[in-house]
């Protein structure tokens, strides 16, 4: 791993300015993807800017509509909060099945959603669940979040600060992990609000995440979880590589998809 | 080079570090304690895990920087005096090593898990939870084993 300068700000102002006069600097939240592409060599930042020191970054609020988890809590808070497994129990579910437990010590919401790997988990309960990003700048919506494989919407310099999830009806998470890593071969989050409208968040299966419109649509009409699984989803598009071909995932997000409607809670 | 100071094994350490020094190299080759393994150094297999400020995480994982004023604890933290700690005992009882490279991980790791689901924690949450520690020569029946029987005595 190059080595880098290292700067651990008290505030996201701070922060920002650090990152501002940097030549070509990072922020890190628990640093569990990008310090790994470091060591490979695949990132050299010349500033590391470490936001777990950033005062009330973290932290679980709670309304009667929404769920808001700031941008420097962990996984393993998230998984194990009484609050949000009251209230939305599949978001707490999915962050439980994130890595492992020392992966969840470490690993932050904001930094997970930043990252948007096209497998990471958050990005599918984002979409599920029609979530808002808020960063130092703006609110941004999930839908138009998640642009590309490591794309996001976020501007250079720009901080995630919390993410705010509206409190469905029901909801549901399936994954299908990737034995060694752990990662999401394919995940789906599914949610249905009081009005009925249902939301289908896929992850793992294509090079960003994406929801499942024509599950959504088939969903609308039956909430059933044969209507789910009897969507057939086109395998052009989605990813193929040594763990799985584009087709097994497409049958893979309307199996998941199917089995989330029969757990849905 | 920046100096960190944290506090190992109860004792308060420093050294001049760059800012690239990972924990697990701290641990190391600063402090000679070299009890906390390097498995894969691609934070995988769990050989290195320590506790900083109680929780376990990976050490390879981890800038020693960013340790700065932390409690960090690794497997020559545990025995007190001449006595293991009841989950080493519990290893050495129900011989859940066999090279034993692994071991200060996994000890390290079953200490967190029973502290986080107490003294009767399942086989299953046991099993799950050691996911991120590899063994490669046992499988890991005496390791669940040691570990449930390490929770019992703790």
């Amino acid at each position: 791993m190059e080595n880098f300068n290292y700067h651990r700000p008290a505030t996201v102002l701070a922060a920002a300015a650090m990152l501002k006069k940097s030549k070509d600097g990072k922020y890190m939240g628990g640093g569990h993807t990008l310090l790994p592409t470091m060591k490979q060599g695949l990132a050299s930042p010349t500033d590391i800017i470490d936001l777990t020191a950033i005062k009330n970054f973290g932290g679980i609020k709670l309304s009667k509509t929404m769920v808001t988890i700031k941008a420097g809590t962990t996984h393993m808070e998230v998984a194990t909060s009484k609050e949000i497994k009251k209230a939305i129990p599949a978001l707490a579910e999915m962050a439980g099945k994130i890595g492992g437990v020392h992966v969840r010590h470490k690993g932050t919401i904001g930094g997970s959603i930043a990252n948007a790997d096209p497998a990471a988990d958050y990005p599918s309960a984002c979409l599920g669940l029609g979530a808002t990003i808020e960063t130092n700048k703006r609110k941004i919506e999930a839908d138009k979040f998640f642009t590309g494989m490591f794309e996001t919407a976020l501007k250079a310099g720009e901080i995630i600060t919390a993410v705010h999830f509206p409190i469905p009806k029901k909801s549901a998470h399936q994954k299908f992990p990737n034995p060694a890593s752990r990662y999401a071969l394919t995940g789906v989050f599914l949610s249905q609000d009081a009005k009925g409208k249902v939301r289908v968040g896929v992850t793992g299966a294509a090079a960003s995440a994406f929801r499942a419109t024509d599950i959504e649509a088939a969903l609308a009409k039956d909430f059933s979880a044969k209507s789910a699984s009897s969507v057939k989803i086109a395998a052009k598009g989605l990813m193929s590589d040594m763990h799985a071909t584009a087709a097994y995932r497409a049958h893979l997000v309307s199996v998941l998809a199917g089995r989330a409607v029969a757990a849905a809670k | 080079m920046s100096v960190v100071k944290m506090k190992l094994n109860g004792k308060a350490v420093s050294g001049d570090v760059e800012a690239r020094t990972l924990l697990v190299d701290f641990i190391r080759q600063y402090q000679g304690m070299t009890g906390t393994h390097v498995g894969c150094d691609t934070s995988q297999c769990g050989a290195c895990v320590v506790h900083v400020n109680g929780k376990a995480i990976k050490s390879c994982t981890t800038l020693a920087v960013a340790c700065e004023g932390a409690e960090v604890t690794t497997v020559e933290g545990l025995a007190k005096g001449g006595d293991l700690h009841a989950m080493q005992a519990a290893f050495k009882e129900h011989h859940g090593l066999q090279c034993g490279f692994c071991t200060p991980g996994m000890i390290m790791s079953a200490i967190d898990i029973v502290k986080r689901n107490g003294k009767n924690v399942s086989e299953d949450v046991i099993r799950r939870e050691l996911s991120g520690n590899i063994c490669r020569c046992t499988g890991y029946h005496n390791i669940v084993k040691a570990v449930q029987a390490g929770a019992a005595n703790m």
